[in-house]
């Protein structure tokens, strides 16, 4: 198992491979998002209690849930990369950060938006939007930090440490923020149960969150892409790669 | 004769390769260093040398290759190589919110010694008189003096010396070029940077490394 | 020649020496805590001196500052020792790095998390704090302040090669910094209404356990990547 990660911590097959995958991964992307947004935004029925308001989850639901999975996936990246000293498993790390806070940032601001009519407010102090708020924060750090370093491999390595102690922190931050807003707020703002969800509206959801986990899967791949070329620039076979595509 | 080797060799380099800023400094280096051995890194400024000497002693890492001690790769061996080096880089390490005194105490038990004289070691690098000086108030080669003194009380087989000379007048060069030749006879290498002319240590003992300024 | 000092005289030799410096340079110690003072002063000049608001607001105001206070200082906590190659020798000494680490940042907290601590109550009583709830401040600061040490300190060293670190600091460290608040505020809020608050005080006990442990790894890891 791990022989076979090994080989494909050498840049170039990273590289390739990644390529390889690429086009299964926007595919299918393309495919399920497109399914499931039509679905539910057209064909599926109306919410009896808010009206087509509610029809923002399609977005907001799978946005939510990629963003705490992106965080997981650019920890569990940073830990392959810190524990068997993979520089390919750094880069991905730091390729994911800035994918997870785009799609925590739109998990916010749909969250915000569907709150307006719901709550009759943008902003509550909600245990979930504020668990997502930190979220943001915490990938914010990591980026931040990833751009401070002059010398790109220190810092995927240290942005990578900060992912770690984040992904450690994160069931204590969520748990201390739920736990602090069942103290100070009564239990009359809660987002409908999913579970009790018609299941014409459970499965464009369910196609949505599949398909948003393959459209960061494939942005990430071409910012790994990306990443593995801009740290080898001096390598022989990225200036084979860049002469054979006619750059300069 | 392979296995004599081995037995002799204390620090390697295997394909190291060091890249800075994504400028390569040195591609696929190698050589090993014995014991008995004094060795000068010598080339122009720029060209990776205190690099080279980081990486040998674990604080940095290279961006491929590896630094071995004794045959093992020096991140696996950590703790037993860090008691047998000592690396003194051009931030000595003095802090000059201390004597000179109870920086060498704390360099040296921090090093694991427990028997020493501070007095008797400080003597040695000319310091007596100065035990009780704030380091900060020292001139620039009594500082480096400061941080050399535990030249004069180790046990350890490999040192690390990035530009030992700098800021020591003559009689001081001297009297640490024998301190380098006594260390090698007793079966230990010193592997240094310095840009000065040495007198006592001749070309027939030191052995040069040479890195060269890379363009790419 | 004999190596004989035990990791227990190491961590010992390192505390002192820290211990030395900060006596000799003063301002490190009475910054921080000046500056402490100086946020909670602010509030009430901010919000109003009516005895009930700042009553209820108190504990969360003591703890931000606190927290602000602890980052501010922990950014010097390796700077000096990283200017002077001091770090870079304590990389490569035989002792355990976690070790050393753990010493440095005891230190730091014996000069700055402990002067916090006590005067503390003085600015309680500026605040109006409820009576009842000094116990449960001087118990979480207690507890709090060494978490902060050990957490911050993962950002310092993460930062410490950097030249702009002050900023970057906070967005690293204080979104760690949340359970520890949210714990300690609760907790002296419940002991203000006569409610008991041994349990968070269990769980601010846990969070310094688990950081006691796990933080000098991280600090050690980040420090190797910093000295690079």
């Amino acid at each position: 198992m791990w022989k076979w990660l090994h080989s494909y911590a050498d840049p170039q097959k990273a590289y390739n491979l990644s390529g390889r995958l690429l086009p299964w991964f926007a595919t299918l992307a393309i495919g399920f998002i497109g399914v499931g947004s039509i679905w539910g935004l057209l064909f599926a029925p109306v919410d009896y209690q808010q009206g087509d308001s509610y029809r923002i989850i399609f977005i907001h639901v799978p946005a939510a849930s990629m963003s705490m999975s992106a965080y997981m996936a650019m920890a569990t990246s940073a830990f392959i990369g810190l524990v068997w000293q993979i520089k390919s498993a750094d880069w991905a790390a730091a390729a994911i950060a800035p994918i997870g806070a785009v799609v925590t940032f739109i998990a916010l601001i749909t969250g915000a938006a569907w709150g307006k009519p719901m709550w009759g407010t943008w902003w509550v102090w909600d245990a979930r939007l504020t668990s997502e708020l930190v979220l943001l924060f915490l990938y914010l750090g990591v980026i931040s930090l990833y751009a401070s370093f002059e010398d790109k491999v220190l810092a995927a390595r240290a942005a990578g440490i900060l992912a770690i102690v984040g992904v450690i922190n994160i069931p204590i931050i969520k748990y201390s923020v739920e736990w602090w807003n069942s103290l100070h707020q009564p239990a009359t703002i809660k987002i409908t149960e999913k579970s009790s969800m018609a299941p014409e509206m459970l499965y464009p959801l369910l196609i949505n969150i599949f398909g948003f986990g393959l459209m960061i899967g494939a942005i990430t791949l071409i910012r790994f892409r990306a990443e593995i070329l801009a740290r080898n620039g001096m390598r022989p076979w990225v200036r084979e790669l860049a002469q054979a595509e006619g750059v300069k | 004769m392979v296995e004599e080797k081995t037995a002799t060799t204390l620090v390697s380099a295997d394909n190291l390769t060091c890249i800075r800023e994504e400028r390569i400094l040195f591609d696929e280096l190698s050589f090993d260093i014995q014991a008995g051995e004094i060795v000068q890194i010598e080339g122009p400024n720029g060209a990776g040398k205190t690099s080279l000497l980081r990486i040998l002693a674990g604080l940095s890492r290279p961006y491929a290759g590896e630094a071995k001690y004794k045959g093992t790769d020096i991140t696996r061996c950590r703790d037993e190589y860090n008691d047998d080096l000592l690396y003194l880089g051009h931030l000595a390490g003095v802090k000059s919110e201390l004597t000179a005194e109870e920086n060498l105490n704390f360099n040296l038990r921090i090093s694991g010694y427990d028997d020493f004289e501070t007095n008797q070691i400080l003597a040695k690098v000319n310091l007596s008189g100065f035990e009780e000086a704030l380091a900060g108030h020292l001139s620039a080669g009594q500082h480096r003096r400061t941080a050399l003194a535990r030249l004069w009380h180790t046990n350890c087989k490999v040192w690390l010396l990035d530009e030992p000379f700098t800021a020591i007048d003559k009689k001081g060069v001297e009297e640490l070029e024998h301190l380098f030749l006594q260390h090698a006879q007793n079966g230990g290498c010193v592997i240094m940077t310095t840009h000065q002319d040495m007198s006592i240590i001749g070309d027939d003992i030191l052995r040069k490394i040479r890195l060269d300024y890379r363009f790419i | 020649m004999n190596k004989g000092i035990s990791f227990t005289q190491a961590f010992f030799t390192l505390l002192k020496r820290d211990l030395k410096i900060a006596i000799r340079h003063k301002g490190d110690i009475f910054n921080p805590l000046l500056f402490f003072i100086l946020v909670v002063t602010l509030f009430p000049l901010g919000i109003g001196p009516e005895p009930q608001v700042l009553t209820r607001v108190a504990p969360g105001i003591i703890w931000v500052a606190a927290l602000l206070a602890s980052m501010l200082s922990l950014e010097r906590l390796f700077k000096a020792d990283f200017a002077d190659g001091s770090l870079e020798q304590m990389l490569l000494s035989p002792q355990p790095l976690s070790l050393m680490v753990l010493a440095k940042v005891l230190a730091h907290w014996l000069l700055t998390g402990v002067p916090l601590i006590l005067v503390a109550p003085l600015l309680a009583v500026l605040l109006h704090l409820e009576a009842n709830s000094y116990g449960a401040l001087m118990a979480t600061l207690a507890l709090g302040t060494p978490v902060l040490s050990l957490l911050g300190a993962i950002g310092v060293a993460l930062t410490v090669g950097l030249r702009k670190g002050g900023v970057l600091l906070s967005l690293l460290i204080l979104p760690l910094y949340i359970p520890v608040l949210i714990f300690a505020t609760s907790a002296i809020d419940a002991a203000g209404l006569n409610l008991p608050y041994s349990g968070h005080l269990a769980i601010i006990g846990a969070m310094l356990v688990g950081s006691l442990i796990l933080a000098p790894f991280a600090i050690g890891a980040s420090l190797r990547v910093s000295t690079n």
